[in-house]
Order: structure tokens, then C-alpha cells, then sequence
């Protein structure tokens, strides 16, 4: 049942035989090599696969490769540019908002998306929007700093 | 950084330095030697001809920082700014032997032989910086790794350039440590020095190692406690291309090069077991503990019980029990086994990488220097991986399969296959005289040690007894429990603390006292008189009787020689039952601080995590079967449950650094049970304090 598949992963354009049916994290890890994006509960429940397809955050442990054909992946690894990190990366680092780090690309892409939309982004609207992914270390006061003070370096601050 | 890039940098090539025996010259230095850390300094620490610092470190980094904290002691030892140490942390080939992570140890056991062995160093390089410079070492001064003479700074030399080419075996018999007073560095927060590749996603965890032809395993597991394997088919499964399958006596696995292939095999193979399941579920479970409360072994018998009970108004008696609970890390157990040139390496997941190389080589009849057990970092623990069972898997398997094998459990085999923390039952009679003190105090608990069953309140006449001593260290106690349970951050002091501390509410509320000045009533240690003082500064603590409606609570506690005082605010909907953590404050005494955003990071840790036990998570269990396989039903706290946090790190200076990661979690479950009692009046005796159980209290009055 395999098909080429057709997708853009960090703005590289990927083409590739696989079987549509195959979830999009174990392509992204096992057949690309892109380790960054993890797996927590593997059933759409932690958060921690999360990428972004077409800006959107997605879980990629639920998510059929079949669904980003033709579409936009972003892994953390194509967040940084030119060695530049993204100012959510940024931020994160600066706010030691992690502890083991497992749940941080996740963490990390799906913030992005928010900010992207809303740098304004309330506190009430960042929690909500986070809520879906786990922290089993209890980062979460300092993830929520880390995004809002991304939030005002990406152009939010009033 | 990548083991590779750590040996390009520390110089791998010969320009060590040795060290002698640092212990043998200088044990009043260094009073608590845990038995089995190596005798040679040389196994921590080597300095490299471009003057950075290795340090070699059996501990592993699993979110804790102490990967940061060791560096911070090696530097601040040593004068080197703390970007110039790497650290290459849990490999048994290359780091000194080790017992293993856990129990907010790292700092406080392995601290001091860090420090002697580069104190050591130190004192071996200025003198050969006298000798090079023809300096008495009085006259000498280091910064950033530069020796200089006091007063005459260009007379310099590096420590890369003393240990340049030249391999150097010294020992010093006398070597003084820093004075705290003279530290420059530890005290000061420093960033982790992981931080980069965190948020670049480039930590690579042991599910993230990878070795050419490398199959991943897929076990077949029995769907309950006490069910064994009687028959299996696997020809569904071997049907599908390129699945392998490997049998080892019990141990029946499907393999294939990618591992959702390898998962969709293992659905095909149809399995039969055979076995009676345990009797007990997870309502039943608390009367079997109880019933073994008078049982117990008392560890504790202070003052005439009967006397003083017989003196005091009604005894106040109360039975506490806590559910079990899972570690839940986000990261599952995994391992990469390679079978090469006659050694098995494996690359895990594991707290204590030496004592599971010997697990390994047990398993798999191996001499142990046929063995090596690699630590990546590891994504969250918290006791549950303490053994490693997962590596034991991937190196039987490898061995048979010819290949390398990766074992990564998914979250169902997490939840079945947990050593949950252990669920308990914790009965305390106590009672009041006619002053308002506590006459005395008799405490039991079974399922469950007596860790931290006593606080060292003033009380004249006291017991303690336990049933479960090493349940919750790993070690199974017959009977007790339908399956295995371990060490969970601070084992037995949450069960304990949450008791005792709940306890003393009821007799503050019994003598119409404030529930802080009742504690500071019964209390002398003047480390946990200030933190309470702290918490309670901090918090804005109005004192008054409970409950007072407004929901705020307080609990104290100790745990591996740090005192933590809690306290809490939370709302909660009568309607409902539901309960919001709106307020934690949280001071603390750890003695020396050596990275206080680091201890600070894991008090919030520890807070978030508390709740989840205080008030969701509860494993739920019956015929053997463990009913929450993942997170839609096994709750742990989310982003909207976190309240405001406050950390406030009371300074003492004088005592050497204790433990700091587990010690802020074990006052959770009370405080959050206290404060729910002052809110509304009524006390919660189980955890977690779930709607349901806060509604049937509130209905009850
Ligand atoms: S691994 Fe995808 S949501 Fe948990
Ligand atoms: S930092 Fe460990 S799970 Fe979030």
C-alpha cells in the first residue's frame, strides 16, 4: 500500500514512498531522523508529538501521514534559523523552562502557533490554548513566563 | 553535547592530570563516604591541555539539573568559569562507580567527594605553578583557571598550560575545601547548561539513539497482575514483512526496523495466559491494609502511651489512606542494546545505570565488565526507573536477534508495569490534655514505611509502627500489595506527612487553636520554626481557628535533611466537590543553596506534581487488570490547574547543601486537605481528593 508522498518538512520538500496509513511522528523520527518530536502517550492525549502542520499545532502520533500531502510540516528542528533561535526557544531558554525537557519541542511548537495568530495573547487565552499538553515535571509557570514574554518579543507588547 | 564533541574538548589524549586518594588525605573533610565510591580522585576529574575541566559523574540528569549543579561545585572548587566544565554523567565504562539517582542525593551524598577530588586538583596545580613561576603557593592566586602571583599578575600560567604534554601523579596530604563564605558561584542561579539543546529539541533521549540495522521490539505482555504466559501464535504476526520474531523462556517479542511496524505486528500475535488474579481492587485494597495495622513494627516508643492516654480528654482518632500512584514520567522507559566484540552495550533510561549493568550481566550470564550501561538524559523519573527492567529486555533480545534492539514502552505498558508509589492506610490516635498540648501520639501505617512519620513534635508519649518498610523502596513485602510497588519522590514521607499533618489540623480544630500556632506550640527545632515563620510571613497568614471559610491551610514537614514549610489557598465548589489550588507558598531550608533557580525550579516541580496526588491520581485496579492505561482517564495536572507559586529559600549558610528535589512535594497532600477543611468544613481522609470524594464529605458535614 505504499505511495509517494509529497510534503514540505522545514521548508525542504519531501518525497517519499511510505504507506499513507503510517502515523507522522514515527516517519518523522524512525525514516527522516527527526528525533525532536517525541512521543509521550502515543494516542493524542500528552501533547508531546506535537508539529505544525500549516501553522495549526497537531499531534503527530494521531495524525496519518495521508494528511500533510501537499502541506506545510515544522518540527523543532526547522524552528531556529541560520542558528537563530526563535524568540519562543529564546524565551524558553532564558526562563529555564523545562525540566527533563521531554515535553519542550512540544511545548515549544505549539506556543508558537498561538503567538503567530496573538502575540497578545492573555494569560487565560495561554493557558487554555496549552492545555491539551502535559508537563509531568511542573514547568508550567515558567513555560506560561516563557510565552508571554515571547509574546511581547515577537511584536505583543502593548 | 555529543560524547564525541566531550572528548574533543576535555582532551582525551593523555593530559590528565592524577590525583591520589583524596579520602585517605583528608576523610574529616569528608564524613560520609557512601561505601563503593572509588578511592581514586583520578575516576571524577581530568583537566585537559586547553584547560577544560571533565568531570565524570555516575549520576544521571533526568530534569533535576544536577548536571548544572555538580558543574557549578567542580567550578566554584577549582576557580574555572563554569562554561569551561563538561560533564559526562552516567556511563559505567567512563564514570566512577555510583549507587544510583534518587532520593535528592546527588547534591548531598556525592557533593563532597566532587568538591574533595577538585579541592585536590587545585592544590596539586598550585604547586606546580610555584614550582614553574618560583613563588612560594602562599603568594599565588587562581581566577578563571589563570595562577598568578598576588600583586604581580603578569607572572601567570594556565592550568592548561602547566598540564600541557605531561602526565602528572601528585597527592597533597592536607587539602581544605572553600569556605561557603568564599563561594563566588554556587549561590548564584545559574542557567542549566543543557538549555540549548533543550529548546532546540536536540537532547537525544534513549528513544532517540540510533544504530544502523537497528529493530525495534515490541513485548507481549499479560493483560493482569499474576496472569503467565500458557500459549502463544505468532504466525499472523510473522506474516507481515519484515517482522521477526524472538522468544527467550518468557520473554516473547515481535521486531521489525520501524517501530509502528513492530507495534502493528505485536496486535496480530494472539496469546493465552493461565494464573489466578489478585483478590483485591482498589476499594478493597484499603481494608486489606487496615487489617494489618496492629501488625505492625514499632519503630518508635517514647513516654508511657496508656498513662498518657488515660490523662487526656477523648482521644481524636482518624485513619488516613492514600491510593496508588503512578510515576507517570512523559517519557517512557526505553533502551538500545548492542551485542558487539563480545560486550553489550545498552543505552537507558535508568536512575542507576551500575546497579542495572549488573542486572544485566545477570541476566544475560555476563561477566559485568562484559557490560556497559550508557544514561542519556532521561525525560522525568521520579523513582520509576529505578530498576531497569527495559534494559534487561533490549540486551536479551539483542543477544539473540544479532542486531542491535530498541525496547521503547508504550504508555500502556508504562501504567501496567509501573512500581507504583504504594497505597496505604495510616491509622493516628492522639489525643489533647487539659493545657491544649497533645498528650499522645500513636501512629501506624500499613503499606507504606514510617519515613517521616515523625516531625519531632513536643510530645510526651509517642509510637510508631509500620508494615510496609521497603514497599516503597522496591523491595516487595509479601502479601501487601497485588503488585510490585517502589520508591515515588520521597517514598513514605507524602503517606506520612500527609497523616500526621492532617492530624494535627483535627487538634488544632479540637482546641480552638490557629493551626500554625498550634504546630509552633509543639515545636523546639528552631530550622523548622523558621520556615514555618517564613511560609507564613510570605503567605500573609492571618491566624485564627479553622476552619475559618476562607480556605487557606498550612503543613509542615522534613525529608532528607531539608524542612519545608506549605502553605495554601483554595476555593472549592460545594456544588461540585471541586477544588482549586489557587495559592501555594512554599519556604524551605536545604542548608547550602548551590543553584537556587535550579532549587526553586524543583520546588514549582514539586508543587505541580503534589496536586496531582492531592487531588486526581489514584491508580484504579481490579482482577489483577490496572484499569488507567493513559492520560484520558489518569489525570495529571495541566496548565489550568496550577496555581500561583511562591518559593521562598530560608538561608542557613552553616549546614553543608541537603536534598532539594523531593523534599517540597511531601507537604502537598495536607496542606491542600487542610485548606479544603477550612474552606468548607469538612476533612478529607483519602487521596486523591477527587469531586466525588470532597462532595460525599460535604453531604456527610
Ligand atoms: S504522543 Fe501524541 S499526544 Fe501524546
Ligand atoms: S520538563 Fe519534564 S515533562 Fe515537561
Amino acid at each position: 500500500m505504499e505511495q509517494t508522498i509529497l510534503f514540505t518538512l522545514n521548508g525542504k520538500a519531501m518525497h517519499l514512498t511510505a504507506d499513507p496509513q503510517r502515523m507522522l511522528v514515527w516517519v518523522l523520527r524512525d525514516d527522516l531522523g527527526h528525533t525532536g518530536t517525541k512521543v509521550g502517550c502515543g494516542a493524542g492525549l500528552c501533547g508531546a508529538c506535537t508539529v505544525l502542520v500549516d501553522d495549526e499545532p497537531t499531534l503527530s502520533c494521531s495524525t496519518p501521514l495521508a494528511d500533510v500531502v501537499g502541506r506545510s510540516v515544522v518540527t523543532i528542528e526547522g524552528l531556529a534559523k541560520d542558528g537563530i533561535l526563535h524568540p519562543v526557544q529564546q524565551a524558553f531558554q532564558e526562563h529555564n523552562a523545562f525540566q527533563c525537557g521531554y515535553c519542550t519541542p512540544g511545548m515549544i511548537l505549539r506556543a508558537c502557533a498561538l503567538l503567530k495568530k496573538k502575540p497578545r495573547a492573555t494569560r487565560a487565552e495561554i493557558l487554555e490554548h496549552m492545555e491539551g499538553n502535559l508537563c509531568r515535571c511542573g514547568a508550567h509557570v515558567r513555560i506560561v513566563a516563557a510565552i508571554e514574554a515571547a509574546g511581547k518579543s515577537m511584536g505583543g507588547a502593548l | 553535547m555529543k560524547r564525541r564533541d566531550f572528548f574533543k574538548t576535555t582532551g582525551a589524549t593523555g593530559l590528565f592530570i592524577l590525583f591520589r586518594n583524596y579520602l585517605e588525605a583528608a576523610p574529616q573533610l569528608v564524613p560520609t563516604r557512601p561505601a563503593g565510591y572509588p578511592k581514586d580522585f583520578n575516576a571524577y576529574l581530568r583537566i585537559g591541555g586547553d584547560g577544560r575541566v571533565g568531570c565524570f559523574v555516575g549520576k544521571v540528569e533526568m530534569g533535576q539539573g544536577n548536571m548544572t549543579s555538580l558543574a557549578m561545585l567542580a567550578a566554584e572548587e577549582l576557580d574555572v568559569p563554569l562554561e569551561r566544565v563538561d560533564m559526562l554523567m552516567g556511563d559505567t565504562d567512563l564514570c566512577p562507580w555510583d549507587g544510583g539517582t534518587g532520593g535528592s542525593l546527588s547534591i548531598w551524598q556525592f557533593g563532597p567527594v566532587l568538591c574533595g577530588a577538585a579541592a585536590e586538583a587545585r592544590a596539586v596545580l598550585l604547586q606546580m605553578a610555584g614550582e614553574h613561576l618560583q613563588v612560594p603557593v602562599d603568594q599565588l592566586e587562581v581566577k578563571a583557571g589563570v595562577v598568578s602571583v598576588k600583586g604581580a599578575q603578569a607572572k601567570q600560567v594556565t592550568y592548561g598550560q602547566l598540564v600541557q604534554g605531561k602526565r602528572i601523579e601528585r597527592h597533597i596530604a592536607e587539602v581544605k575545601l572553600k569556605p561557603v563564605s568564599a563561594y563566588m558561584l554556587v549561590g548564584t542561579p545559574a542557567p542549566r547548561k543543557d538549555a540549548q539543546e533543550m529548546v532546540l529539541g536536540a537532547v537525544r533521549f534513549t528513544a532517540d539513539q540510533r544504530m544502523p540495522g537497528t529493530l525495534h521490539a515490541c513485548i507481549v505482555r499479560p493483560p493482569a497482575h499474576g496472569a503467565t504466559l500458557k500459549s502463544v501464535d505468532t504466525s499472523a504476526a510473522e506474516r507481515m514483512p519484515g517482522v521477526r520474531v524472538l522468544r527467550d523462556g518468557n520473554l516473547v517479542a515481535v521486531l521489525h526496523a520501524s517501530p509502528d511496524q513492530a507495534r502493528k505486528a505485536l496486535g496480530l500475535v494472539k496469546a493465552t495466559f493461565e494464573g489466578p488474579p489478585p483478590a483485591l481492587d482498589d476499594v478493597t485494597i484499603r481494608r486489606h491494609l487496615a487489617s494489618k495495622l496492629a501488625s505492625g513494627k514499632v519503630s518508635v516508643q517514647e513516654g508511657d502511651l496508656k498513662a498518657a492516654e488515660a490523662r487526656a480528654a477523648t482521644p481524636v482518632e482518624a485513619e488516613y489512606f492514600n491510593a496508588y500512584v503512578a510515576h507517570a514520567a512523559l517519557e517512557p522507559h526505553a533502551a538500545l542494546a548492542e551485542w558487539k566484540d563480545g560486550r553489550m552495550t545498552v543505552w537507558a533510561g535508568v536512575q542507576a545505570p551500575f546497579p542495572v549493568k549488573a542486572q544485566v550481566a545477570e541476566a544475560l550470564k555476563l561477566p559485568a565488565k562484559q557490560v556497559r550501561i550508557i544514561t542519556p538524559h532521561i525525560g522525568g523519573a521520579f523513582g520509576g526507573k529505578a530498576a531497569g527492567p527495559q534494559a534487561v529486555e533490549a540486551a536479551r533480545l539483542a543477544l539473540k536477534a544479532g542486531a542491535p534492539v530498541q525496547v521503547v514502552w508504550d504508555r500502556r505498558e508504562e501504567f501496567f508495569l509501573d512500581t507504583f508509589r504504594p497505597a496505604a492506610v495510616v491509622k493516628i490516635r492522639s489525643g489533647l490534655d487539659p493545657a491544649g498540648r497533645i498528650a499522645f501520639w500513636d501512629h501506624a501505617v500499613s503499606g507504606t514505611s514510617d519515613r517521616e512519620a515523625e516531625i519531632g513534635y513536643e510530645i510526651p508519649a509517642k509510637r510508631v509502627s509500620s508494615t510496609g518498610d521497603g514497599g516503597d523502596l522496591g523491595t516487595t513485602v509479601s502479601g501487601l500489595h497485588p503488585f510490585p510497588t517502589g520508591a515515588w519522590r520521597a517514598p513514605g514521607a507524602n503517606t506520612n506527612v500527609f497523616a500526621r499533618e492532617s492530624h494535627m489540623d483535627l487538634l488544632a480544630a479540637r482546641a480552638h487553636v490557629d493551626p500554625l500556632a498550634f504546630r509552633l506550640r509543639h515545636l523546639t527545632d528552631k530550622r523548622v520554626i523558621r520556615v514555618l515563620e517564613a511560609a507564613a510571613e510570605r503567605f500573609g497568614w492571618v491566624a485564627g481557628a479553622t476552619p475559618s471559610g476562607r480556605g487557606v491551610g498550612v503543613a509542615c514537614g522534613a525529608w532528607r535533611g531539608t524542612l519545608v514549610a506549605a502553605m495554601a489557598e483554595v476555593a472549592v465548589d460545594k456544588k461540585t466537590g471541586q477544588v482549586r489550588v489557587k495559592r501555594v507558598v512554599l519556604a524551605q531550608d536545604m542548608g547550602v543553596v548551590i543553584n537556587p533557580d535550579g532549587a526553586r525550579q524543583q520546588m514549582e516541580g514539586a508543587i505541580t506534581m503534589g496536586i496531582g496526588y492531592a487531588l486526581s491520581e489514584g491508580i484504579r485496579f481490579k482482577d489483577g487488570r490496572i484499569l488507567d492505561e493513559n492520560f484520558d482517564t489518569y489525570q495529571i495536572p495541566r496548565f489550568s490547574w496550577i496555581p500561583v507559586i511562591d518559593t521562598v529559600l530560608v538561608p542557613n549558610p552553616d549546614l553543608q547543601a541537603q536534598g532539594c528535589g523531593e523534599p517540597p512535594i511531601v507537604c502537598m497532600g495536607a496542606v491542600i486537605a487542610n485548606a479544603i477543611h477550612d474552606a468548607v468544613g469538612v476533612r478529607v481522609f483519602e487521596l486523591p481528593m477527587t469531586p466525588e470524594r470532597v462532595l460525599e464529605a460535604i453531604k456527610k458535614g
